[in-house]
């Protein structure tokens, strides 16, 4: 009884969030709930026995990605009154590419829950002598490590591109070489002059 | 922490489990108070002077002093701020600050949660400390709080990853993440230490692993903007950063989780590389010592080297931050999880 009360208060909790992440006026506000969408979502992990994609999910997204997002939208002048101006217009685009993904989940779903091996796997979705970590890991490092690493070469391939459409070298901006600093001797820097009265350096 | 529900049935299991945690937050909070003295003391004795000695034999009441007078002030909320989320933010500072210690082993079996994923359920948590300040930088719509606040975002953000790749170097040695059992292997004398590391591998493996222990160190420093890091509230040029605009009970539930943040980190090396509960030596007059004594001895050590390094070293400029975490850092941790890794595999196979 515990477990469903628990479940139908996160689930519950990250549909709500995740409609007023879409509804809140405030972007900065927006954000937020969409962190805590992602908790609750990783709460659900929890309790379908995935504790480490629970955490995995609050590392990278709660700790990271959504860090990153709150970072641009603090920083960014958003007017989301003129952003939502034409709302009524796409909203036909978004409700068709809305349904396409619903029935592409419901596909999906729909597909695991009759296959024939559907009642074991719902009842144990790893194998009993592994731990979490364990089961991922031999997945991904080895039935699908060629996905795997193709997967991380687009990420590398994505990052790289970022870097270069964004870097420019610009001229006259004096770097900081902690090697030339701490590699000046004496010597080049300070020079001990006689200087004669009334002659002064020439 | 012994299943209660399952031992005295839901009623009285629970009401067990929550007394034990209220008891463990309360000698958290009493810990606490006279840590921030020693904070204070270890300071001024590196200054030459003396340190908070009114209140109470050498002032040793002092931080509850500080307590009652933050507690009693008014709390004032700036009118351009967003009243929700100001107050939110110490809140969230606070409670995260409590909740990371739900998982640390202070002795065998002393621990509030067992869990499996112990060391990344920290993790998590101390990713999301830097909602407390970023929000409370924003909410206070002003400009030295938002400033502090997104040098502390990136600043955070950065030395995260250093600080994930350590404990990876840590979990390959392990072999879990159960933080019970990291310390259990551990056990017998302080060369089985992760920091030594040679009881289970061979020797070059502590190459590796003391130079980690001083990037999880110094990484540590900067996840907790503490000085030579505390740039989100560099006080000569932000004021006092996201803090500017809070007084009072908010204040002080900042500062709280501030030194919670700290002292769990000094529990989190203890626990991974310092070998936990363990006394150095696997004889007789230390063994008769119990384990809690060992792990607050090393707890202290700690503490009181973040202590010294608050005095004796300067802030650092932003850029030379950065760089030390993204140059620095990340490529010598990553390239450490690599060789360590290779160690690991060689060892067993062999």
């Amino acid at each position: 009884m515990l477990q469903a009360a628990a479940f139908y208060i996160l689930a519950s909790t990250a549909v709500i969030s995740a409609f007023m992440v879409v509804a809140a006026r405030n972007p900065v506000r927006a954000v937020l709930f969409l962190i805590l969408t992602f908790f609750s979502a990783a709460g659900l992990f929890v309790m379908l026995g995935a504790e480490f994609l629970a955490m995995l999910l609050v590392i990278v997204y709660v700790g990271a990605v959504a860090v990153l997002f709150l970072f641009v939208v603090m920083m960014l002048d958003v007017d989301f009154a003129a952003l939502k101006e034409g709302f009524l217009n796409y909203l036909p685009l978004g409700g068709a590419v809305a349904l396409a993904l619903a029935a592409i989940l419901a596909l999906t779903g729909i597909g695991w829950v009759t296959a024939d091996t559907a009642a074991t796997s719902l009842q144990a979705p790893i194998p009993a002598d592994m731990s979490n970590p364990q089961a991922l890991g031999a997945v991904l490092y080895d039935r699908y490590v060629l996905f795997f690493q193709l997967a991380g070469l687009i990420l590398l391939v994505a990052m790289i591109g970022a870097i270069v459409l964004t870097l420019r070298h610009r001229d006259g901006v004096r770097r900081q070489n902690i090697a030339r600093q701490v590699g000046r001797k004496r010597e080049d820097a300070v020079e001990l002059v006689d200087v004669k009265s009334g002659e002064g350096i020439g | 922490m012994t299943d209660f529900i399952s031992e005295f049935g839901p009623v009285w299991g629970t009401a067990l489990a929550v007394g034990q945690i209220l008891a463990f937050m309360v000698v958290l909070l009493l810990s606490l108070a006279f840590l921030l003295l020693m904070d204070r003391k270890v300071w001024a004795a590196v200054q030459m002077r003396k340190g908070p000695n009114v209140v109470g034999a050498f002032g040793l009441l002092q931080s509850f002093a500080d307590f009652l007078k933050f507690v009693l002030k008014e709390i004032i909320i700036p009118a351009g701020a967003d009243r929700p989320l100001f107050i939110l933010a110490p809140l969230i500072t606070f409670t995260l600050a409590f909740i990371a210690w739900a998982v640390i082993p202070v002795a065998p079996g002393w621990v509030i949660s067992d869990i499996n994923v112990g060391i990344l359920y920290i993790f998590a948590i101390s990713s999301l400390g830097v909602y407390g300040i970023i929000i409370g930088g924003w909410a206070s719509n002003s400009k030295y709080p938002f400033l502090g606040a997104l040098r502390s975002a990136a600043q955070m953000v950065s030395y995260e990853v250093s600080i994930g790749f350590v404990i990876v170097t840590i979990l390959v040695m392990a072999g879990t993440m159960n933080l019970s059992a990291i310390v259990a292997a551990q056990e017998g004398g302080f060369w089985n230490w992760f920091v030594f590391s040679a009881g289970m591998l061979p020797w070059p493996a502590f190459l590796i692993t003391i130079p980690m222990f001083v990037i999880f160190f110094i990484s540590a420093l900067a996840e907790t903007n503490r000085p030579p890091f505390d740039l989100p509230e560099a006080e000569s040029e932000l004021v006092a950063g996201y803090q500017v605009e809070y007084s009072s009970t908010p204040y002080l539930l900042f500062m709280i989780g501030e030194y919670l943040n700290i002292v769990l980190m000094c529990a989190l090396m203890t626990v991974l590389f310092l070998g936990g509960w363990h006394a150095p030596f696997d004889v007789a007059p230390f063994t008769w010592i119990p384990p809690v004594f060992w792990f607050a001895l090393k707890v202290l050590f700690l503490f009181f080297m973040f202590a010294m390094v608050k005095a004796l070293v300067p802030r650092y400029r932003y850029d030379q931050l950065m760089r030390l975490g993204w140059k620095i850092f990340l490529p010598t941790s990553l390239a450490a999880v690599a060789v360590m890794g290779g160690i690991v595999v060689y060892s067993n196979a062999s």
